[in-house]
């Protein structure tokens, strides 16, 4: 070689420090920011924190009892579990409109086979589970395989489930009283109990649990992450060998189940199997996933974001409900909420730290 | 001696532009072998099709002298080829740890991680962070911190770490030190030693022709989508080699 190669030895008495992180630029601010890129579901705790405290200090012992504090819990039940099942799609940079649809026609499901057909409720009740998830795989199926865009796709399933729901069951409401006194494990998650003037139902509790649990997996498993690299970066994830296809598919699939679960869940809400009930269901999900600081570019938040974020949304109604407000007050609040909290993941997707 | 990796006859198009036409390509055993070539000339390509990120139209690859057909890079992943891609392919808002254990994450011993799937996130942050200093690349504070985080150089140096850490029979690079400064360089340079000299096959792509001539053993010259030429850096000059991949020279003015 030349003595013009010898570049690198001008570099040989150089200091062997590279880059280091002093962290001198540290105010509060940039303290803070860290904390929210590290723990993105800070942000919606602490609205429903001090959304808590306003209405308590505003309403007294009528909101800030354990009566009202677990009936928004109830009110929520629904719109946190089929946000789980968002949850999970827009972690993948995707959107599912047809979670509502598939909860309904999943109840549906639920209530014609034991009624019409006379089957156990068991045997029911999973073929429901069994027709939410198909619903979740064809989703998936066309979003993974055919490379369709999840919001066509779950625009079009939303309608082919909606109407089959309707030619399916034929607009019929089957009522409470009939369920309950011939087939009561349809309303299992209905189910009540007290603890010191709290109430809890079992969906509640489904809710609650669900929610842990894909925290967990979320978190602590290889699918978890895997999930994670896809709606972060699909290529990428494809290159550095994530299947992207079976982590699509298994999402939409799960997505489809916990709706299903969500429809029973439904039936024990509202006690009746009505195919016109849960109609907001999609909307209310993504309101509650935005809320949560879940970002809709996929990649970023965290399950229990979501979870925060549908108490938000109860807390607001249940609040401006007692305060004697306007319904429409609360829809302007979430409005603005949804806005702010988009505007904040914007904040944080800037690594300026 | 039979080639570990070997293409023959490959062909890929995308729509009216022909990447490779009828490319040939081999590396033996324990050898560097650079590919230079200009912009455009089927490089990339070359490299995706014995990798399994593109599936050729045409052609055979070998891999140890027997047929293989990659559908997915991971596919060539599990025979034990490890590529660094230009892009890098890394999560962003993944953390260290969890890049470089993508697609082979290690799970909890016993129950936890049977039934529970577990992940063992310590054993992977100590290999990750054992692998990076190993390296020696980069002062990393935190094997947990996002890869968004990372300047460029590191996130290459993060990509040559993974793929020097699990390549078991043949690791290529794609300009691994085109974002790097000329320390981290130097680093990497003696990284790909380090792995030959463990017996293991490196394919080598760069612009770099001091980086070239300075690490390989044989310079695979690509142009107009084929090899148009192997030569031996100990017996051309740079200059040659820079007027055959442009085409400024043919290769059998060389060929003696």
């Amino acid at each position: 070689m030349s003595a013009s190669d010898n570049y690198e030895a001008a570099s040989a008495g150089a200091s062997d420090r590279v880059a280091e992180f002093e962290d001198t630029r540290r105010g509060p601010v940039q303290k803070f920011h860290h904390a929210l890129h590290q723990t993105p579901s800070l942000v919606p705790l602490i609205v429903l924190v001090l959304s808590i405290a306003v209405f308590g200090v505003l309403l007294g012992s009528k909101f800030f009892s354990p009566f009202a504090l677990t009936l928004i819990l109830q009110q929520v039940q629904i719109v946190g579990i089929v946000g789980a099942a968002q949850s999970l799609v827009i972690l993948t940079a995707g959107i599912d409109l047809s979670v509502g649809a598939i909860m309904v026609l999943s109840s549906v499901v639920m209530g014609q086979f034991t009624f019409r057909y006379g089957l156990p409720p068991e045997v029911a009740i999973a073929a429901g589970l069994m027709c939410g998830t198909l619903m979740g795989f064809i989703n998936g199926f066309l979003v993974a395989r055919m490379k369709l865009p999840p919001f066509i796709v779950t625009l079009g399933m939303w309608q082919i489930v909606l109407a089959t729901n309707f030619l399916y069951s034929a607009n019929e409401t089957i009522r409470s009283q009939e369920i309950a006194t011939s087939a009561p494990l349809l309303q299992l998650f209905g189910t009540k109990f007290n603890i010191a003037g709290a109430v809890f139902t079992v969906g509640v509790i489904f809710m609650v649990l669900l929610v842990l649990i894909l925290a967990y997996v979320l978190r602590h498993t290889a699918w978890g992450r895997h999930v994670y690299a896809v709606g972060d970066d699909p290529e990428a994830a494809e290159l550095s060998g994530v299947n992207v296809t079976r982590t699509l598919i298994t999402v939409y699939m799960l997505s489809g189940l916990i709706c299903a679960f969500a429809g029973w869940a439904l039936i024990g809400r509202i006690g009746s199997v009505s195919p016109t009930s849960g109609q907001l269901a999609n909307i209310e999900s993504i309101t509650a996933v935005v809320i949560g600081g879940i970002s809709l570019f996929g990649g970023r938040g965290s399950i229990l974001g979501m979870l925060f974020g549908a108490l938000i949304v109860g807390v607001f109604s249940l609040g401006l409900r007692l305060l004697g407000a306007d319904a429409q007050w609360t829809y302007l609040l979430i409005g603005v909420l949804i806005i702010l909290a988009v505007a904040v993941d914007q904040w944080i997707r800037k690594v300026a730290a | 001696m039979t080639p570990i990796l070997e293409g023959k006859g490959l062909v890929k198009r995308y729509g009216r532009v022909t990447a490779l036409d009828n490319c040939d390509f081999d590396l033996m055993p324990g050898e560097i072998l650079a590919v230079i070539g200009d912009n455009g000339a089927g490089k990339s390509t070359l490299i995706k099709a014995v990798s399994g990120a593109v599936a050729p139209d045409a052609g055979e690859v070998f891999l140890e002298g027997a047929p293989v057909r990659f559908h997915s890079p991971i596919d060539a992943r599990n025979a034990g080829i490890e590529t660094v891609y230009q892009t890098l392919a890394m999560s962003p808002a993944l953390s260290i740890a969890d890049n470089m254990f993508m697609g082979r994450e290690l799970r909890k011993p016993g129950f936890r991680g049977s039934i529970l799937r577990q992940l063992d996130r310590s054993t992977m942050e100590r290999i990750a962070r054992e692998k990076l200093s190993e390296l020696g690349l980069m002062t990393i504070q935190n094997i947990n911190q996002a890869v968004e985080t990372l300047s460029g150089g590191q996130r290459q140096g993060v990509a040559v770490a993974r793929a020097a850490a699990f390549g078991s029979k043949v690791i290529i690079l794609d300009e691994p030190t085109a974002a790097l400064g000329v320390k981290e360089s130097r680093r990497v340079l003696d990284l790909i030693q380090d792995v030959r000299a463990r017996g293991i096959p490196i394919i080598l792509i760069s612009h770099n022709m001091p980086h070239v001539f300075e690490v390989a053993d044989r310079i695979h010259v690509h142009r107009l989508g084929k090899r148009i030429c192997v030569v031996d850096p100990k017996a051309c000059t740079m200059s040659d080699a820079v007027a055959l991949m442009t085409g400024a020279m043919e290769p059998n003015e060389i060929a003696a």
